[in-house]
């Protein structure tokens, strides 16, 4: 099935085993989602459980406090990336805190699904990369699944979590189709996956640029001979330090991937962390491929502004060339 | 007092005691309804005068970083929250002091929000109250899903939001006022019209014919009220209540009242309002028009006074025990609320806090 399906499957799934979940959004109901996400979940369920709510992201997500409060699990909809900001007040300040406000006593167990990021020739304002403002915040999970399978499996895991979670659908790999066994659970949330093993360059990314790496590691095997070993983080927070670690110890070289800008990306996070903790491993500075820091360009422009595979690669030789003296 | 139709809500507050205490005859509402209910208002409307003051105090004091009082608003917030259940959800600002005693929230847990000890206060969710919410009118939408939830539960429950005239002017109380009027929600919006957020005046705050008004626009009665006669805060509230209970969905309710103390302990209000409003107001205090009525209509008698100030003084030292040199909470718990389950990089930086504590004790 397609990822699509397989996180419609997933939120019919959730909805079956749990009668506390309840799905709301913009065209979530009548629609079944601007992109399909959510068809036939009002059929099967009612539209008490699966409900469209007027043209107000802020309310989206505060109502689903209120809820989570009263002992729901909703799993609201923001229909595009770049409609979170007009929601960003109840997220940092509302979501993200309840817990620790009532010292405890008040899970969030919301689960709020955002198509995102770009690479599908989307008007303004549709091909955000939002993961760093989440992952800043303390308090919110940041899940984002590369594959149907993953998104159907993490995507059950974060709904049966009592965490709030940011999770963040890549677009572009919505009509990407895979073999998903309903029911099945891939690795948990916070555990890394190791896509492609090598020992040439680790390259670090997530979401709908895991294909893209796996696609360079190609050429790069192919071309030039280089192992590369693609990490697919899965989720952002918690972030599977232990394994990018163990590959950087085998490798020496980091380049991290990521179609958001570059400054105070995940990049500099990654960039950071295996600079504190493994200097001596390190054969060569830790590298960003990654988009540029202009607003998101027009759909005509995406293609040359997003990190593809030649950015990549450019990348990766960097790292390899990399002179000591 | 005459009626002040516009598009159907009346400009006059809903009034049941005048100023001096008698009854006003044109209100429409049954007042002996209430007469088993009225001395226990008073009673916590004296208390929440009295604790209120010890709050200012223990500020002066050094014991509270900050408090905002709500001298002035007893009746307002006191007659709201008596016409509800205990188990009815009220999501309130930061000013409803009157409110948490109705429902029995210990003043040291609420001390504890002031001193800088816990965010939000502790011992608000117990009592089905959200903490305390400085984010101005964000909370109106955690009512808003709160009543969704009730629908679904059929429990019954009205939810209740607490805003002042300055968040009515706030994007996420429209977006409020408008879901729960689509889901026909059991919540009410009750605004505390108290003349000032901080140092703006009404006049820049809307343009409205009342803040009342406003519910015409979302498809919800509307009702104003005299904000300092406890008997109809009460009574519309309790209108409100039942309205919301057999599923006739929201009401917008306006007390119109006064602030008659500083936005804070931090303001200083003599910049931007004159002594005479504030003594035009000092002259319709609450607690006075209440007591002129027990008095007036054989309901009073001097132990009732006796209980309040009992109340009150316990009260007042069960907050000075509270707060007065308390401890600091611990750093380490700042970290355990985050998540349910820390996660390696809370671990990580917990045990370093931990550590640098140790090397500087």
């Amino acid at each position: 099935m397609t990822m699509v399906q397989a996180i419609g499957a997933a939120l019919h799934d959730a909805m079956e085993a749990d009668d506390r979940v309840v799905v709301f959004g913009e065209d979530v109901g009548r629609q079944g989602g601007v992109f399909r996400v959510t068809d036939g979940l009002r059929s099967t369920f009612g539209k008490q459980r699966c409900f469209d709510t007027p043209l107000a992201e802020s309310a989206i997500v505060g109502a689903a406090v209120g809820m989570a409060i009263r002992g729901f699990r909703p799993v609201p909809e923001i229909q595009f990336d770049g409609f979170t900001y007009p929601a960003f007040d109840q997220i940092v300040t509302h979501l993200a805190k309840y817990r620790s406000r009532t010292r405890g006593l008040v899970n969030m167990p919301v689960t709020l699904r955002v198509p995102s990021f770009g690479g599908i020739g989307s008007p303004e304002h549709h091909s955000e990369s939002t993961e760093t403002y989440w992952a800043h915040t303390a308090g919110l999970k940041v899940v984002v699944p590369s594959t149907p399978s993953d998104a159907y499996s993490l995507l059950r895991d974060s709904i049966e979590l009592d965490d709030p979670v940011v999770f963040l659908e890549p677009k572009r790999r919505y009509w990407a189709r895979e073999d998903v066994e309903r029911g099945k659970r891939t690795e948990p949330i916070g555990k890394a996956a190791v896509r492609r093993a090598g020992d040439t360059v680790t390259v670090v990314t997530y979401g709908g640029l895991v294909v893209t790496a796996l696609e360079a590691a190609a050429v790069a095997h192919d071309e030039h001979g280089w192992d590369l070993e693609i990490i697919d983080l899965r989720s952002l927070v918690p972030l599977d330090f232990d394994t990018v670690a163990a590959s950087v110890v085998k490798t020496g070289r980091c380049v991290v991937l990521h179609e958001g800008p570059r400054t105070l990306g995940m990049g500099a996070e990654l960039a950071a962390r295996v600079q504190e903790e493994l200097f001596w491993n390190l054969e060569a500075p830790v590298l960003r491929a990654t988009g540029f820091d202009t607003p998101y360009p027009p759909a005509r422009l995406e293609s040359i502004w997003l990190p593809g595979v030649d950015r990549l690669l450019d990348t990766v030789e960097r790292s390899l060339t990399y002179d000591h003296a | 007092m005459a009626d002040l139709l516009i598009q159907g809500i009346n400009l006059e507050p809903r009034q049941l005691l005048a100023p001096d205490g008698t009854t006003t005859p044109t209100a429409g509402l049954d007042l002996t309804a209430l007469h088993d209910r009225l001395p226990a208002m008073y009673e916590t409307m004296v208390a929440t005068r009295e604790l209120d003051e010890e709050f200012v105090n223990l500020q002066r004091q050094g014991q509270l970083a900050l408090f905002p009082s709500c001298r002035g608003q007893e009746a307002a917030q006191v007659g709201c929250a008596s016409a509800l259940r205990d188990t009815d959800w009220l999501f309130p600002q930061y000013r409803e002091l009157g409110a948490f005693l109705v429902r029995g929230i210990d003043p040291g847990g609420i001390g504890l929000a002031w001193r800088g000890t816990w965010h939000g206060g502790v011992g608000f969710i117990e009592r089905c109250v959200g903490p305390i919410s400085i984010a101005i009118g964000t909370h109106a939408l955690h009512a808003v899903g709160a009543a969704m939830a009730s629908t679904w539960l059929a429990d019954g429950g009205v939810t209740v939001a607490f805003i002042g005239d300055g968040a009515t002017s706030e994007g996420d109380v429209h977006e409020a006022l408008n879901l729960a009027a689509v889901n026909q929600a059991p919540c009410i919006f009750y605004v505390q019209n108290n003349g000032w957020a901080i140092s703006t005046p009404l006049t820049d705050q809307y343009r409205a014919p009342s803040l009342a008004h406003k519910a015409i626009g979302y498809g919800m009665p509307g009702v104003r009220v005299d904000g300092n006669d406890v008997a109809a805060c009460y009574l519309v509230v309790a209108e409100a209540a039942e309205r919301a209970r057999r599923g006739a969905g929201p009401t917008l309710i306006e007390a119109v009242t006064y602030r008659l103390g500083p936005h804070t302990t931090s303001d200083d209000p003599t910049r931007y309002r004159s002594d005479e409003e504030v003594d035009a107001w000092e002259a319709l205090d609450p607690i006075d028009r209440c007591r002129a009525y027990l008095l007036g209509s054989g309901l009073w008698d001097d132990s009732l006074e006796e209980r309040a100030r009992a109340t009150a003084a316990a009260l007042r030292t069960s907050l000075r025990d509270a707060v007065f040199d308390a401890p600091d909470g611990s750093v380490a718990e700042l970290f355990d609320h985050v998540f349910v389950e820390p996660t390696p990089v809370l671990v990580a930086q917990r045990a370093e806090l931990l550590a640098e504590l140790g090397r500087e004790v």
